[in-house]
């Protein structure tokens, strides 16, 4: 089968490689209809996450139709068109019974502080990803949900991780009516969480980013007011407080995660040197600039060594720090009946639609934010959807 | 740009997910539980994948998981680095700092993975370049003059460095 294949810091390829197979008798076998490339796979691709491992397949957001289930399956069977949760989740350990799917116990051997990762380094299990013609699903039970009728596969394809992920920010952001709620990262998770937050009833959306062409689409699509950091403002954390009677947002989302710009100091010792687990310049803004009391919500990915943020202000204003990957799962009806309704359009995120025999020039294009890249669509050969 | 926007209020969905009880324990909706409480905190699903390939396991858990990953096993010198990492918690460098030597390493090896398999890694291909010729060519362009000059800048002063240290010989 073709497939994404990881070479190296900034290197991929798609080349042939063996057919999945069923290892464990809850597994299903997937042949993939969509698959997207994700900002965290920029992290994977740029070299920043340990034990990412030459030879892997990337891809944690993916749909596609059941080819084959291990003896244990009983909730999808061969044919059903699924949307795959990008958590590989068990569903019966202490953390999935408490609706944690993404904190899973037993779907990780490598680390303990997270759980299972479609195609996201040995760190997060070492599973090959969707971004190949097909791949194995363990746990058919629990994650896979057939889609349902009449709903559009790009629509379902974001409902395996930036739909949740972005809802789940504004979510842990715990906003009330009427919230100011500044989003870092215009991103597509930036986005979304933006979208989110007038779910929750915010009173007041800001994006902040430094693409004019993200900013924009922010705009228009999350009816946010959108700002860019490098042109609008001298100091993101002053403009936020002169934006907020210098009180400070009600709650802030850091969607940006190690690969923020804006600080020299943190991007050479982030991301250049690799002393710290990525560049926390958003989460340093983030802490700064929320009001005192206030909750900083977390989507926005680092690696699992440490990083340099403003601890004594957290303790010094009394924050709340909320993040986690998102509960796929657990989120999903609900998601499924906002994108139903018309309340949340995912597919209008789609802007590219690359074949995975180009997967290199797709993460080089998505990486460099190259031809104004919002969100970037493998297209298979044996997709035929 | 202007930021014009419409009555947040008019959207369709505005706060028809509002919860007032949303509180900092959120992400654990349902009861919390303690794991000493918890009758099932040692319940392992009923089948387990077959251990078939070499896979390292994190001190900090008892075993290894009900499923996993089988993708790249540990090989080679980077593999040797990574069962070493593997003898320390996740809490300290002697586990991350060797786990990112090994990917650097097991990049070059790679690379004569592909020498020995007679497949010259196509690196111009694997960088995606060909999507910054097409949409970011003059930068690209200049990017590349850049480093260009840079190497042959480097390799004259080196040159020029090995006459300086010999003018004196006969």
């Amino acid at each position: 089968m073709l497939a994404m294949e990881y070479r190296g810091p900034k290197r991929v390829r798609a080349t042939q490689k063996p057919m999945p197979e069923i290892k464990h008798p809850q597994d299903a076998i997937v042949r993939v209809t969509r698959s997207c490339i994700c900002g965290s796979d920029l992290h994977l691709y740029n070299g920043n996450v340990p034990d990412t491992r030459v030879g892997m397949t990337f891809g944690h957001e993916f749909c596609g139709i059941v080819e084959e289930v291990g003896p244990e399956v009983t909730k999808v069977k061969v044919g059903d068109h699924v949307l795959v949760p990008f958590n590989v989740a068990c569903g019966e350990c202490h953390f999935c019974k408490q609706g944690m799917f993404g904190n899973c116990h037993e779907s990780n051997t490598q680390a303990s502080a997270v759980g299972g990762i479609f195609g996201y380094s040995h760190t997060a299990g070492g599973y090959n990803g969707g971004q190949a013609e097909y791949a194995r699903v363990p746990y058919a039970n629990v994650g896979p949900t057939v889609i349902p009728e009449g709903m559009d596969p790009d629509d379902a394809v974001l409902l395996t991780d930036v739909v949740p992920t972005g809802y789940q920010a504004a979510e842990m952001a715990g906003i009330q009516k009427g919230d100011t709620v500044v989003v870092f990262g215009a991103g597509p998770v930036g986005i979304m969480a933006a979208r989110c937050c007038w779910l929750f009833g915010a009173g007041r959306v800001i994006i902040i980013d430094k693409e004019d062409y993200r900013l924009e689409f922010a705009r228009n699509y999350a009816n946010c007011e959108a700002y860019n950091f490098e042109k609008d403002m001298d100091d993101p954390v002053v403009f936020i407080k002169k934006q907020t009677d210098f009180m400070g947002a009600d709650c802030v989302i850091d969607a940006v995660g190690a690969e923020a710009a804006g600080n020299a100091m943190q991007t050479i010792t982030g991301r250049k040197l690799l002393l710290q687990a990525g560049s926390a310049t958003a989460m340093h803004w983030a802490i700064n600039s929320v009001k005192k009391g206030g909750v900083v919500s977390v989507v926005g990915v680092y690696g699992p060594t440490d990083n340099l943020i403003p601890m004594g202000n957290v303790l010094n204003k009394g924050l709340t720090i909320r993040g986690n990957q998102a509960s796929v799962k657990r989120l999903l009806p609900r998601l499924i009946e906002h994108v139903q309704n018309g309340v949340i359009n995912p597919k209008a995120l789609i802007t590219h639609r690359i074949p995975l025999e180009e997967v290199a020039d797709g993460y080089r294009l998505f990486s460099a934010k190259l031809d104004n890249c919002i969100k970037p669509l493998l297209v298979f050969p044996s997709a035929n959807i | 740009m202007e930021n014009t926007l419409r009555d947040p209020q008019k959207l369709p969905g505005w706060g028809i997910d509002a919860n007032p009880d949303n509180d900092p324990t959120y992400p654990m909706r349902e009861p919390r539980l303690n794991v000493s409480q918890d009758p099932d905190s040692k319940h392992r699903p009923a089948s387990l994948q077959p251990v078939d390939v070499e896979v390292l396991k994190s001190i900090e858990r008892p075993n290894v998981s009900a499923v996993f990953g089988e993708s790249s096993p540990p090989v080679g010198l980077s593999g040797m680095i990574r069962r070493f990492a593997f003898k320390y918690s996740e809490s300290h460098y002697g586990h991350w700092l060797p786990l990112l030597l090994a990917d650097r390493v097991n990049v070059v090896e790679g690379i004569i993975e592909d020498l020995g398999q007679g497949k010259v890694p196509n690196i111009f291909a694997e960088k995606g370049y060909a999507a910054e010729w097409k949409h970011n060519r003059t930068a690209f362009v200049a990017k590349m003059a850049t480093i260009a000059a840079v190497t042959i800048g480097s390799i004259l002063i080196l040159t020029r460095d090995n006459e300086k240290k010999h003018k004196y010989r006969y």
